[in-house]
């Protein structure tokens, strides 16, 4: 990203000359996102909806991404801005690692896309802010942890789940309820994919799973052995599976105990 | 005030040539092979934290000869082009006649100019496709010109005693540990005595085209040519371990190590990100 501004400043962000105004309805907007751990990793998911004011903008947009190996990011906000930070983001940590021949450590990765998000920041002011969620596996404590982000790049460390988004309230409600620190990888994706359609129940802007055209969230895991997206027939299986259960009832599972 | 000597020019280019290849012979080999699925680096190199060889893109890899400095600096320049032509445009946008072609022009335009002394040093850019025959590797001299190599290509020490080497026992379509072999013996006979090389000797990395990830470049571990070249080790000691395998058709007369088939090490198909060398999950 240095070398860029000295050399080709034209590629980076937050250079551009702005014009006035609101422009959050004028451009597609992606929404919300959800992250937990789990013992061994950590999960992302992350709702297939795009929206441009009252319109949906994108039925099939992909807002979760591998950052490298070992690490996992994704946004919501203006999805224009929002893909290009993840490109330039992968490519810094990829580029810092072929240059130094090792990969950041995962604050060092999470302090870096505080400065992408800083760059963005006269942006934000008109609207088009770009909120990043990113996660990783550190080897450091064998486990995985989760760092939110403000629209001004204040860089904050989640414990256990975090969501993002529109619907992130409702998304983060259903999470609390759910969540429990020893879940399984696969009853932790249940979660998640339950926690996104509570957020779609609830916020416009949040796409639930497309049960016609058979558009399902984007899942991605990662662990020890790295980055993995759940394959669409798995991430269905679960969806298909929820989906069920909420004929029975719509609100889906209540929580188990009151106390 | 005194008139300088007057130098013509072929004696100040002779002059230069002389004075880089003298500084790239004082070190050591490295090799470059084409195998069945990508292509082989092997260096002579001691050190295991500089690298004679190194990742560039996706399908690229870097090997050079000579003065440290100065192709480390040919390298991250090399890496930030990529990089960047990758972020521009798209990642199949980088390729390696672009890259070759602005190595030559660098070194092209440092050799001829009359204030800087020539670089030290000899590259190689390699870039796998999607078959052997897509296969591109070039190769880059100190003045900057540049040669299309097929099959294999040495670089530094003595160059021609490895190359005459690997011309006698090279097949095309050979296996990596056949590769292995071969280069490994190759770098052995640089002098009028054979040296046996150990994998603490030796730096190793492969562009793998049949690796799924995006990025084919992986580095192969010390302990993982330890393997590989116990396997195929060739006459002496391959005689008095005779296990009862006889599946293996074992040919080991001298130096055809490179036509023995040998079975891949286990740990050799999920391959190591290039990052960590010892851990072999996949990228």
């Amino acid at each position: 990203m240095d070398f860029l501004a000295g050399h080709a400043p034209d590629l980076l962000p937050g250079r551009r000359a702005l014009g006035s105004g609101d422009l959050s309805s004028e451009v597609p907007h992606g929404t919300t996102i959800v992250a937990a751990t789990f013992p061994g990793g950590v999960i992302m998911a992350g709702d297939r909806r795009a929206t441009m004011g009252n319109i949906i903008a994108q039925r099939d947009i992909e807002k979760v991404f591998p950052a490298d190996e070992y690490s996992a990011v994704a946004f919501a906000g203006s999805a224009g801005f929002g893909i290009e930070m993840v490109r330039l983001f992968q490519v810094e940590l990829e580029h810092y690692e072929k240059l130094e021949g090792a990969t950041l450590s995962l604050d060092g990765k999470a302090n870096r896309l505080s400065a992408l998000i800083r760059g963005n920041l006269p942006m934000a002011m008109q609207g088009l802010t770009v909120v990043p969620l990113f996660a990783g596996y550190d080897h450091d404590i064998n486990g995985g942890r989760i760092f939110s982000y403000d629209p001004t790049g204040g860089r904050y460390e989640e414990t256990h789940f975090y969501s993002v988004g529109s619907g992130s309230l409702f998304a983060r409600g259903a999470l609390k309820k759910l969540y429990r620190e020893d879940l399984s990888e696969t009853d932790c994706v249940t979660v998640m994919i339950q926690s996104l359609i509570d957020a779609a129940d609830d916020d416009s802007a949040t796409g639930g799973p497309d049960m016609l055209r058979r558009i399902f969230p984007v899942v991605g895991v990662v662990t020890a052995d790295g980055y993995r997206r759940l394959p669409e027939d798995e991430v269905a299986a679960l969806v298909d599976a929820a989906w069920a259960q909420r004929h029975q009832r719509p609100d889906g599972p209540a929580a188990t105990s009151l106390t | 005030m005194s008139v300088p000597f007057y130098v013509s020019p072929e004696q100040l280019m002779r002059d230069r040539a002389d004075f880089a290849r003298k500084g790239i012979a004082k070190g050591r080999s490295a090799i470059a092979l084409q195998y069945a699925d990508g292509i082989l680096f092997v260096a002579e190199n001691r050190s295991p934290a500089l690298h004679k060889v190194a990742e560039i893109y996706d399908r690229m890899a870097f090997a050079a000869v000579g003065r440290y400095n100065e192709f480390e600096n040919l390298r991250i320049a090399g890496v930030r082009l990529a990089d960047m032509r990758g972020y521009s445009y798209d990642r199949r946008d980088v390729t390696g006649r672009a890259l070759a072609n602005a190595y030559a022009q660098t070194l092209g335009a440092i050799f001829s100019s009359g204030g800087e002394k020539p670089l030290e040093v000899e590259i190689l850019v390699a870039e796998i496709g999607a078959a052997p025959s897509d296969d591109q590797v070039y190769r880059l001299t100190y003045d900057g010109s540049i040669a299309d190599v097929q099959g294999y290509a040495v670089m530094g020490g003595a160059a021609d005693q490895v190359a005459d080497y690997i011309g006698e026992h090279y097949s095309e379509g050979i296996s990596l540990a056949g590769a292995l072999r071969l280069a490994v013996d190759a770098l052995g006979h640089d002098g009028t005595e054979v040296r046996q090389l150990t994998p603490d000797q030796l730096e190793v990395a492969v562009l793998d085209r049949t690796r799924t990830q995006v990025r084919k470049f992986k580095r192969i571990s010390e302990a993982t040519l330890e393997t590989i070249l116990s396997e195929s080790r060739p006459a002496e000691e391959a005689t008095e371990p005779a296990d009862a395998e006889d599946k293996k058709d074992t040919a080991d007369t001298g130096a055809s190590a490179e036509d023995t088939p040998i079975a891949p090490p286990a740990d050799d198909a999920p391959i190591a990100p290039p990052e960590d060398p010892d851990d072999n999950r996949p990228l």
